[in-house]
Parts: C-alpha cells; structure tokens; sequence
C-alpha cells in the first residue's frame, strides 16, 4: 500500500484526493475552504478532517499540490506580429496553464506600459523575432519593461541572436530573467514546450512563494504546478497512453467556470479531407484554450452578450426574457443556484452554451475559394471533427444533474459545417473530479494515473474499462 | 551560419493554386544563397508582410499566375509602409494578366503601384537573382 496525497488549491475550494496507487483506487476525496489570505494549511487540515472522517487516518508517502487560488497565474505575453509571435507567446503562455491577462504585438509604447503596470502580472513572456530575423522590435521592447519599476519575472524566448542583450537589458531591474529557445524559431515553426517548461519552473521557484503557497510546504512535498497545466497534462497522457498501457486517441476536455471556460484538445487536427489545404500556424499537439467571456456567474452576463438570448432560449425551450431575468439575478448573487426546473434548464442551457462558442473558438475552420476548376478549400486551425472522446470537468459540469446535455454544446453543427467540431462525440464525465490530481499523479506515477483516470472517468454509470 | 544567410519572402498571392513555378523559384533561390521564407500558395498581403517583419526579409517576391494579379497586387506596397518595412524590396512575376497584354503597359501598371521589379510571364530564375544581387548590393547588403 503506497498512499499518495494530491492537492488542488483552488481559487474557492481547496480539493484533495488521496489514492492508493499500488491498488490503483481512490481512498477518498474532500474539500476545505481556500485559505490562501491568512494560511494556506488551514482549509488543507480542513479537508483532511473531512477525509479522515470518511477514511479513518491515513499517511501518505508523497503530498504533491498544484494550484489557481490568489488569482492562479496572471501572464503577460508579447510578441512582434499580433498573428506569430504574439499568438505563439499566448499559446505557450496558455499551455503552461496561466491565465493570460493580455496580449501585446509591436513596438510597446508608453501607455502600453503603463498598463502592463496596472495588469501586475505574475510573470511576463517577451518574445518576438523568428531566429536571426528581427531584433529592433524585441530590443526596443526589453527597455520599455526596464522602465516598468516591478520585479517581474520575465521569461525571454524570443530571436535567439538577441537573447544575451535582452537578458542583460532586463536584468538590470529584475531579478528573475529566464532565457530559452524562441517560440518561433522560424516563420510559422511553433515552439512553445520549452517557454511551456521555462514557465513551469519559475511559478515554483519564485510565484509559489510569492503567493504565500510555500505555507503549504510543511505539508506538501512539491508544488507541482498551476492546476490547469495538471489537467493539460492529465488530459496529454489519456490521450497517448504510456509505452505499457495504451491511451484513448484524439480527445477534448471542457471546465465550465464562473468566470472562463477553458478548452482542451489533444490532437494533432490535420485535414480529414486530404484535398484541404492548411493555412496559417501550425497547432499545439496539446491545446489549451481560456475563454474569459464566457461563463456561469461572473461572466454570465458576458455570456448572454457572446450568444444573445435566443441561443440560450432556445436550448432551454424557455423565453427570452426568462434567461435575461436569471442572468440579471445570478450575476448580482454569484451562489445563486436553481430553484425552479425552468431555472435548471436555464442553467443547462447556459452551460451548452458556453461549451458551444468555446468549441467554436478552439476548433479550426474552413474557408472556400471559388476557382472556375472548382471549389479549394482552406483551412486554418485544427480540423476536431473526428474526435470521438469529449470529457467533461469542473465543478459546474459535474455537479451538474445533466453534465451530457451541457457537453453535447461541442457537436459538430450542420448549419455551421465550417467550423471543425467533432462530428459524433462519446461524452466522459470526470464525476470525482480528479483530472488535475492525476495530471500531478502521472508526474510519478504515469501507468497508474492513466488506468485511474480509465477508470474513474466515467459514460454514464459505467465506467470505461 | 544558417541565420545569416539573406532572407526572401516568396509566395503566390491571391486566392492563386498554382503551386509549380513556387517550388522552382524556391529551389533556385535556395540554391543561390537565400534563406527562402516560403509561404505556398494562397497567400494573402498580410500574410506577406507579416512573416518579412518577424524574419527581417529584405525583399518579398510575389508570383501571381492566375489572371487575377491586379486586384490581388494592388496595396501591397502601401501596406509594407504601413507596417515600417518601407522600401523593402517588392518583385512579382508570374502571368499577372489575363491573355496576352502589352507587357510593356503591364509592367508599368504594376512598377506604379510600388514593386521594383516585374517580370514577364515564363522569366527564368537566374535574370531574377542577378536582379537580386545588383539591388542588395545597391543597399550595401552581400546576397
Ligand atoms: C498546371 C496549371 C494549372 C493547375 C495547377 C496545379 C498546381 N497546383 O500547381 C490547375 C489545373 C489547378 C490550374 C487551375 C487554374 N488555372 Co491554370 N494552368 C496551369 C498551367 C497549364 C501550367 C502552370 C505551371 O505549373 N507552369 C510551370 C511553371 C514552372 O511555370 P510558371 O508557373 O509560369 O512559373 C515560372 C515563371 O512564370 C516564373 N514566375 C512565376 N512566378 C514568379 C514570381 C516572380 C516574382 C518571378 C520573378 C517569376 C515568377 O518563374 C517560374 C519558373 O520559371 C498554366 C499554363 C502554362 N502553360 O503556363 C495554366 C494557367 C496558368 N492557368 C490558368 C487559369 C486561368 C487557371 C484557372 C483560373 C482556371 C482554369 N482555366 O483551369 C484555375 C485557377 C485555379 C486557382 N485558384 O489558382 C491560365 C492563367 C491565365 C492568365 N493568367 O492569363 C493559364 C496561363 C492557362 C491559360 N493559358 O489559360 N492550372
């Protein structure tokens, strides 16, 4: 019997789950309060409480933690060219599971750095320049920041012919500069694993402690890193499997929030069409995309904005004005919960839609040329459409008594047959919620986190195995 | 050094398929000395002037092929202004228009929107990198 802790320290809610990994079996899972302000170990022993009182006392030989909670880890990217660099900046950015508070591209003016002040990130991520191309832009960029006044850290990973200077430019007004390979080594050549990994490394060498998380030290054996990485990662291996135990093929994950809904695609969405052509930067094998408009409580009205009311209306097969007036009432009261069945089915409806235009963003799509030989098409993004594996998880799916009717927002839409959403999905419910423990879980462990998640991952009542 | 080499962004603009005449143009240039940014068929302005920023190109050949070369062309050079690559050099070659115009007036129309060179329908490759080299040369950069 190995017993292994793994600890969530989520914005609200402090979520543990202790497994037995010789056996393969959750023991127990509990949650505390997020007690981040004053000791981060207070709502952690509450949760223990909880889950001795189901368990009986356990000891557990390794305590691996990951976390969002003090806002998780706010990001700042930039790049050259709002479409390359820049993008690819946000995507490393994303897949190191930070929550990216904003994007710039070009030369950054005053104002911009100004406001780059107010967004006080946790960490910036300068790039910009393909190797050996340009570097004014880059330079020019690295002494604006000098005149930023906070002792952010920067990750550089721009044109490599410049990163000494950079890092010496920088490095003058902040402690923490980390340098490594360009997330665009050449023109439409996307790199973000080794930011991805930069990243990583200075969340738990300088953020960690920054956000008073390393109270948990005492407790916790490492910090692992910021909970969406460990489902990017959970997700990564469910996908691919272990050289011992094979994995399920190209899937998407969607967690509904409050406040964003984040989506994640594991597949490398070539054209299933083999007379399309690809355009544009190529995709991240592992994709994680954040919607920051679209969510349950503090975005609802966001949402309601995003879809109109018809959309959600017509999901629910209530009126308009029913879903503006529940809107209005859970933005005003965050904790609302339903209280009347068109109210659930509201609340479903939101969900689906949420799911719905989230999918939409993170899937490609097609564009078609009109030629006199015919019709070519193009397209940019990844082509999603034969993914056979969605997965839900978070709180607002899996609590919810309709967890599949909020999924189904993924599906592939006739009427929209250019958007590259999968056509015939099965849909998985991580009803224990235990995606991020076992992304921190297969850090260690790798064959038993993937046979967990196998089995603990469940369609309907049963489970996959 | 890979990345000293002289950079070239070449591509067929347009809504244009034509896909042969790009892979020679590639090879050739490649051969010669280039770094060749190749961005395929298919490509639009933005496309264009988006990858000679990030890669520091110093000049962008534009083949268009399929008769549509006056409206796919047009701005290209207004464009590069606008994002401060100013007289980066601008050659375009291919079959720029329908039939068998006057060449003459059909460069012409096309040096007037703002490209250095412009070439005739089936120009070898070898004319167009010595071009190539005599206009770096002007501007103090070995190809
Ligand atoms: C093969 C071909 C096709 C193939 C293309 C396959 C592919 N993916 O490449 C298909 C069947 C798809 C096709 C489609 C069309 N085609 Co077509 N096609 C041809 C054809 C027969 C050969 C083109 C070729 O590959 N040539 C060989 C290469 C090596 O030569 P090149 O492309 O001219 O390039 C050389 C030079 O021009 C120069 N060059 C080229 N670009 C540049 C750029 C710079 C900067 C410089 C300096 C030099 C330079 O260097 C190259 C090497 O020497 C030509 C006719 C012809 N014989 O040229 C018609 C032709 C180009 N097509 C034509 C047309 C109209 C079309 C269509 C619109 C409709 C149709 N009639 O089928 C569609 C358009 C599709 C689209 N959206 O692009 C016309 C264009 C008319 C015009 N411009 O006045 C042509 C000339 C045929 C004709 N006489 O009507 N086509």
């Amino acid at each position: 019997m190995k017993n292994v802790l793994l600890i969530d320290f989520g914005s609200t809610y402090t979520k543990i789950t202790a497994v037995d990994v010789d056996r393969e079996e959750i023991l127990g899972t509990a949650r505390g309060v997020t007690t981040v302000e004053t000791d981060i170990t207070e709502g952690l022993n509450q949760a223990l409480k909880v889950l001795f009182s189901q368990t009986g006392k356990l000891a557990f030989d390794k305590v691996l933690g990951c976390s969002s909670a003090a806002g998780g880890l706010k990001m700042v990217a930039i790049g050259l060219v709002s479409e390359l660099t820049a993008e690819a900046a946000k995507r490393a950015a994303l897949g190191a599971g930070a929550k990216v508070l904003g994007v710039y591209c070009g030369e950054l003016s005053e104002y911009e750095i100004a406001e780059i002040a107010d967004l006080k990130a946790d960490i910036i991520l300068l790039a910009g320049g393909t190797d050996g191309g340009n570097k004014e832009v880059i330079l020019h960029n690295a002494q604006m920041l000098a005149t930023l006044h906070q002792d952010v850290p920067m990750v550089v990973a721009g044109n490599k012919s410049v990163a000494p200077q950079i890092v010496k430019i920088l490095s003058t007004e902040m402690s923490e500069v980390e340098h490594t390979e360009n997330v665009m080594p050449k023109l439409n050549e996307l790199n973000i694993l080794p930011a991805r990994e930069t990243i990583r490394n200075v969340f738990l060498k300088r953020i960690v402690q920054a956000k008073g998380l390393d109270k948990a030290n005492k407790m916790v054996d490492r910090m692992v890193m910021p909970t969406p990485a460990a489902v990017l990662k959970a997700a990564e291996l469910l996908s691919k499997g272990t050289d011992s135990e094979q994995g399920l093929g190209d899937i998407m994950v969607v967690d509904i929030g409050g406040a964003t809904t984040d989506v994640y695609s594991i597949a490398k969405g070539n054209p299933t069409n083999a007379t399309v052509y690809m355009h544009g930067l190529p995709e991240p094998f592992a994709k994680r995309t954040v919607e920051g408009d679209l969510g349950m409580r503090y975005s609802a009205v966001a949402l309601l904005k995003a879809s109109g009311a018809k959309m959600i209306a017509d999901y629910a097969k209530a009126s308009e004005s029913a879903v503006n007036a529940y809107i209005e009432k859970v933005e005003g009261d965050i904790d609302y919960l339903p209280q009347t069945e068109e109210e659930a089915g509201i609340e479903i409806a939101m969900g689906k839609t949420c799911t719905r235009l989230s999918a939409e963003r993170h899937a490609g799509y097609l564009e078609t040329y009109s030629t006199p030989c015919g019709m070519t098409q193009v397209q940019t993004g990844k082509d999603l459409t034969e993914v056979k594996v969605v997965i839900g998880t978070g709180g607002v799916i899996i609590n919810n008594a309709e967890p599949e009717a909020i999924l189904q927002g993924i599906e592939f839409d006739s009427a929209n047959p250019l958007t590259l959403k999968p056509k015939n999905p099965e849909y998985l419910i991580d009803s224990q919620y235990i995606m991020a423990s076992m992304g921190l879980l297969s850090e260690e462990y790798p064959d038993a986190a993937l046979r967990m998640m196998k089995k603990y991952i469940i369609r309907g009542n049963q489970s996959w195995t | 050094m890979e990345n000293s080499k002289t950079k070239i962004v070449l591509g067929v603009i347009g809504a244009d398929c034509h896909a042969v005449g790009n892979k020679i143009l590639n090879y050739a240039f490649t051969a010669a000395g280039c770094e060749v940014i190749n961005l395929g068929v298919l490509v639009s302005q933005e496309e264009f002037v988006n990858a000679a920023i990030e890669t520091n190109a110093k000049a962008i050949l534009v083949a268009s092929l399929y008769g549509h070369g006056e409206i796919d062309c047009r701005g290209l050079r207004d464009r590069c202004q606008e994002a401060g690559l100013g007289d980066i050099l601008l050659y375009l070659g291919g079959n720029l228009v329908v039939g068998k115009a006057d060449f003459t007036l059909v460069k012409k129309k096309f040096m007037d929107m703002g490209y250095d060179k412009v070439y005739a329908p089936g120009t070898l490759p070898d004319e167009v990198i010595d071009d190539l080299k005599n206009d770096l040369s002007k501007r103090g950069i070995l190809m």
